[in-house]
């Protein structure tokens, strides 16, 4: 059923489409970067974009900075909304389930496939960002890169951080589509599940910000995102990546527990 | 597991429930239904719309549960050994469902695909293998006459189309029981004819079918046996001809009506009152059985073209039972 879930995903033109725009964008602002040479000053605009200019090997980190806030996430709920509520409104989930197809095993299924369509989409960024990043802005000279903190990253250095940063964003978005997936057991709309899943990132986002909600703020699922820019320090600082991966794994945990309780035990009638 | 694990002692129904309840909060959808499908049967699941025949189907394919009651399917409970049931239940639910990107093959690919490669009815060929997939999707393909739809995506076909996409997969792994929801729904006279020889021939060679629907005639021309469902309830249960049972009276056509009359003592034709007159030249008569009215029309010499016992249509026996 995995991989009948992982051919669904790569045969469908949606999924290479929005693979297709999460890349454009960030090779977008490399051009424009690059063309008018002005950077963003230090603590403005996207994470680490500043630090970029000259610094090409940089770019895939700050490329995902660049979709991390809405696009990666619309994506991602849009694909784990799908899951379950897609195949109710297209009217094949009943013939899933009466081919025999376990309701735990299709939940399994989609759950792989959402994953699987997170990494496919964190690791074309990544790349995409890596290769308009070294062509277009250029390697400072030497392939010596240097830190948030201005020490030289050996290519090895940079690549296990870059690796980290993939892994530590993949399951951040984990976290998002858990929720949609979730919600996607509950609607036979995919719009509502993937609609839903956004509307709890946007709360949470304003949620972090809001000084009066401080004492829930270290469990909102957006409080860490951003924490693998710690990633491009010297030393790495890993307390908030660690708190970071907690929180989203507490999420993941209950949210698909919710979702399989629900999906197990709910009257299949679309 | 032996093969035999959690099936029930004793003869095989193909459907069997005893007591099925569901309810959606204070409605009653199906109320204490008692089916009996037997091995063989072309069995009509005959109701009006929102009779709970749908529910019903849903739940003998595990797909909603029931309130209470008991459900056993090829002689196995359901939901518990859906598993073991499922692969030998070919199934139409409330019309067909396709990802509308791809091929009517690739569809069938993907959803034989999707479950385990095992068991298989009478018409089971290559026993659900992986091996024989192609083919089995191609006899599928041609037997719903779908053989050369090509590579076109499901988007572009027609309802019809679609329909017989359905049925197709339905018939993918030569099930021996057919669950079939509203089949023809969208199909011309044309299609809804070979459906019906497709359905007979497989019924032959001893597939059961169990055809859920509202169209009366759809399942007069096809059925063997008959359950009619009414607001939830099964308010009868039996073979067709038994439901289409003789009403007792005569109906003889003869080439003279008043004549005929005339020797039956009937009074003349009246156009306030069509008492025994019925079409151009029929008669209708209460009492008299068939022997007797052939008898003393042809004493009188009138011509008598037919003359049969007069029985109920099924549209009439299930009006009366549902209202």
């Amino acid at each position: 059923m995995i991989g009948v879930e992982l051919r669904k995903l790569l045969r469908r033109p949606r999924t290479w489409v929005s693979i297709g725009l999460l890349c454009l964008l960030p090779v977008v602002v490399a051009v424009f970067l690059a063309v008018t040479g002005i950077a963003p000053r230090p603590g403005q605009g996207p994470t680490l974009l500043a630090a970029v200019l000259g610094n090409g090997a940089l770019y895939p980190a700050a490329a995902l900075g660049i979709v991390l806030p809405f696009f990666l996430p619309i994506a991602v709920a849009v694909q784990a909304g799908e899951a379950v509520a897609g195949e109710a409104a297209a009217g094949t989930l009943r013939y899933l389930l009466v081919r025999p197809v376990g309701r735990t095993r299709l939940l399994v299924a989609k759950l792989v496939s959402v994953i699987a369509y997170t990494l496919l989409a964190v690791v074309a960024v990544a790349a995409t960002g890596y290769v308009t990043g070294v062509t277009l802005l250029g390697t400072s000279g030497q392939l010596a890169t240097t830190t948030l903190a201005g020490t030289a990253l050996t290519p090895a250095d940079l690549a296990w951080r870059t690796g980290v940063m993939v892994l530590y964003i993949g399951w951040s978005m984990v976290g998002v589509a858990s929720v949609s997936l979730f919600l996607s057991t509950l609607t036979d709309s995919p719009l509502a599940a993937a609609l839903g899943g956004l509307a709890v990132l946007v709360s949470s986002t304003v949620l972090v910000a809001l000084d009066a909600a401080g004492a829930v703020r270290d469990y909102l699922p957006t409080r860490y995102w951003l924490a693998w820019v710690d990633l491009f320090r010297d030393p790495v600082a890993w307390q908030d990546i660690q708190a970071g991966a907690l929180v989203q794994t507490g999420y993941v945990v209950v949210l698909l527990g919710a979702a399989w309780a629900n999906f197990a035990t709910r009257d299949v009638t679309n | 597991m032996t093969p035999d694990e959690g099936r029930a002692p004793g003869g095989e129904g193909a459907v069997v429930t005893r007591g099925l309840t569901k309810r959606y909060g204070r409605v009653t959808a199906v109320d204490s239904l008692d089916l009996d499908v037997r091995a063989g049967d072309r069995y009509g699941f005959l109701g009006p719309n929102g009779s709970g025949k749908t529910t019903t189907v849903r739940m003998l394919l595990g797909l909603v549960y029931a309130t209470s009651g008991d459900i056993e399917v090829l002689g196995r409970s359901m939901p518990r050994h859906a598993g073991r049931v499922l692969p030998e239940v070919g199934a139409l639910v409330e019309g067909p469902g396709a990802y509308p990107h791809l091929s009517a093959r690739a569809n069938l690919r993907l959803l034989d695909a999707a479950g385990p490669p095992v068991a298989g009815g009478p018409l089971a060929d290559g026993v659900g293998s992986r091996g024989s997939r192609r083919r089995r999707i191609e006899a599928a393909l041609e037997q719903v006459g779908l053989a050369d739809v090509g590579r076109r995506p499901v988007r572009a076909y027609s309802l019809g189309m679609r329909q017989r996409l359905g049925l197709a997969a339905a018939l993918l792994r030569g099930p021996r029981l057919l669950v079939l929801d509203e089949p023809t729904n969208g199909l011309d006279p044309r299609g809804i004819a070979e459906i019906r020889d497709l359905l007979l021939d497989l019924n032959a060679r001893g597939t059961t079918v169990f055809l859920s629907s509202h169209l009366l005639a759809e399942v007069e021309a096809f059925c063997t046996r008959v359950g009619v469902l009414d607001r939830g309830r099964l308010v009868a249960q039996d073979d067709l001809d038994t439901l289409r049972g003789p009403t007792g009276r005569t109906r003889v056509r003869v080439d003279d009506v008043a004549a005929g009359a005339r020797a039956l003592g009937l009074p003349p034709r009246d156009t306030e009152r069509p008492g025994p007159f019925a079409g151009e030249g029929d008669l209708v008569l209460d009492g008299t059985s068939v022997a007797d009215a052939t008898e003393r029309l042809v004493r009188a010499g009138v011509r008598v073209l037919e003359a049969v016992p007069e029985r109920r249509t099924l549209e009439e026996s299930v009006l009366e039972l549902t209202t």
